[in-house]
């Protein structure tokens, strides 16, 4: 395809805005549905979202057992289901196990239930490095997993979603379902990250 | 497509540098530009596998230059003239054609809230049983298609064990190309990682991959 002559600008700002207008003078699009569209991503659905998931798992095991069976439908019975939710399927970390997940050939992510995905899950590095040396990649969040611990890297290559129940840290015996929602990182359910307790959400 | 967005196991790409307290859009043009994704998307013209399709069909050199939405423009505006929703007389001159009609949106503000949670499923009943079963081993077949796949260079040739049937799910390398949705068995695929990567790879460690039937063999 030639795209070298003028059509839109060429900054991706005035160009999406050139577009925008165009798409809504000709009927195709409400700008109204955009703005709710973007406050749905903003606001609305985000990791907050996985992170009730995972706390029921911890305090209910009839749940956990539910969510490790079929995900789709627990993570919809605590309200949460549609776009790229649709076929969801949930892996637990053990002490021998670590799950991590991934898109080599685009950027599929559950964001029915962690929302859209950051920036490095969806770049080069992340992509490329994730399923040939997890190791490396983890260590630059932090995790050193040893070669004593299984790791499984979950390439998204359909419409299958995959959300990681991370481990419960201990000392958390006291706190509630609540309390350990705050503690669970959108990171964690990626399989960058472990839940501390004194894990800040990311 | 062997393209470079098919980007497992490559190397030189350099750290993850994850962003601390991370915000959703870095700029109010990529909210736009998600959105309008979205919002012609529903009007049907074409399938998200062929939405990932316009985004591979980028020159690499420029796929690898782009942010994340400069892509999802880039890729919009593909599909906006090759389905005919827009011309390339409207996109060089912002406007709509003179006399053309305007259409009525497919999703409106209202219809916002209501259908995205309903999502869309991407499982299709079939009436012939699955060709493999778990524990079985498949070899993922060699192949180098020229258009949309999503079985990943990194795997084929690879043998693998079956590890869980997804039942019958849309096939992306038909459907993205608007020649329908021939529905397969598809499969969560267990492959070792030396199996993939050698010798070198941590003994225990494995990759799972979602792989549709014809892209496998027995092994």
């Amino acid at each position: 395809m030639d795209h070298d002559h003028q059509e839109l600008p060429s900054d991706p700002a005035l160009r999406v805005m050139a577009l925008e207008s165009l798409l809504v003078e000709k009927g195709l699009v409400d700008p109204a549905a955009l703005d709710a569209l973007i406050d749905t991503y903003e606001h609305k659905v985000g990791p907050r979202n996985g992170a009730r998931v995972v706390a029921r798992a911890w305090v209910d095991p009839e749940y956990k057992k539910r969510l490790l069976t079929n995900a789709t439908a627990a993570i919809a019975e605590l309200g949460y289901s549609g776009r790229s939710g649709d076929h969801m399927v949930v892996v637990e970390n053990t002490r021998e196990r670590h799950n991590l997940v991934v898109c080599t050939l685009c950027s599929c992510y559950p964001w029915a239930v962690l929302g859209l995905p950051p920036v490095w899950y969806k770049s080069a590095p992340y992509r490329s490095r994730a399923v040939i040396d997890p190791r490396s990649v983890l260590r630059e969040f932090g995790l050193e997993i040893g070669e004593d611990v299984e790791i499984r890297i979950w390439d998204s290559t359909s419409e299958v979603r995959y959300l990681v129940l991370p481990e419960r840290p201990a000392g958390t015996e006291h706190l509630t379902e609540e309390q350990l929602a705050e503690l669970v990182t959108r990171d964690a359910m990626i399989g960058t990250g472990k839940v501390t307790l004194g894990g800040t959400p990311t | 497509m062997n393209g470079v967005y098919d980007m497992g196991g490559m190397h030189g790409m350099g750290p993850i540098a994850p962003e601390p307290n991370e915000p959703v859009f870095h700029a109010r043009w990529e909210a736009r530009t998600l959105a309008l994704n979205l919002a012609a998307g529903a009007c049907g013209k074409w399938s998200i596998d062929a939405g990932r399709h316009s985004r591979e069909r980028i020159p690499p050199a420029e796929y690898l230059r782009m942010s994340y939405y400069e892509k999802w423009l880039t890729g919009l505006v593909m599909l906006l003239e090759e389905t005919g929703l827009v011309s390339r007389a409207e996109l060089e001159s912002g406007h709509p054609a003179p006399g053309a009609a305007v259409a009525i949106p497919s999703l409106t503000v209202d219809q916002v809230a209501p259908t995205l949670p309903r999502g869309r499923s991407f499982e299709r009943p079939l009436n012939r049983p699955p060709r493999f079963a778990v524990g079985q081993q498949v070899r993922a077949r060699k192949i180098n298609p020229t258009g949309h796949t999503r079985l990943p260079r990194y795997a084929r040739g690879s043998v693998g064990v079956v590890d869980r049937l997804h039942g019958g799910h849309v096939f992306p390398d038909s459907n993205a190309h608007f020649q329908g949705e021939n529905p397969q068995h598809l499969y969560s695929v267990r492959f070792s990682a030396r199996e993939l990567w050698g010798e070198a790879a941590a003994a225990r460690d494995a990759v799972y991959l979602d792989l549709w039937e014809s892209y496998l063999e027995p092994a």
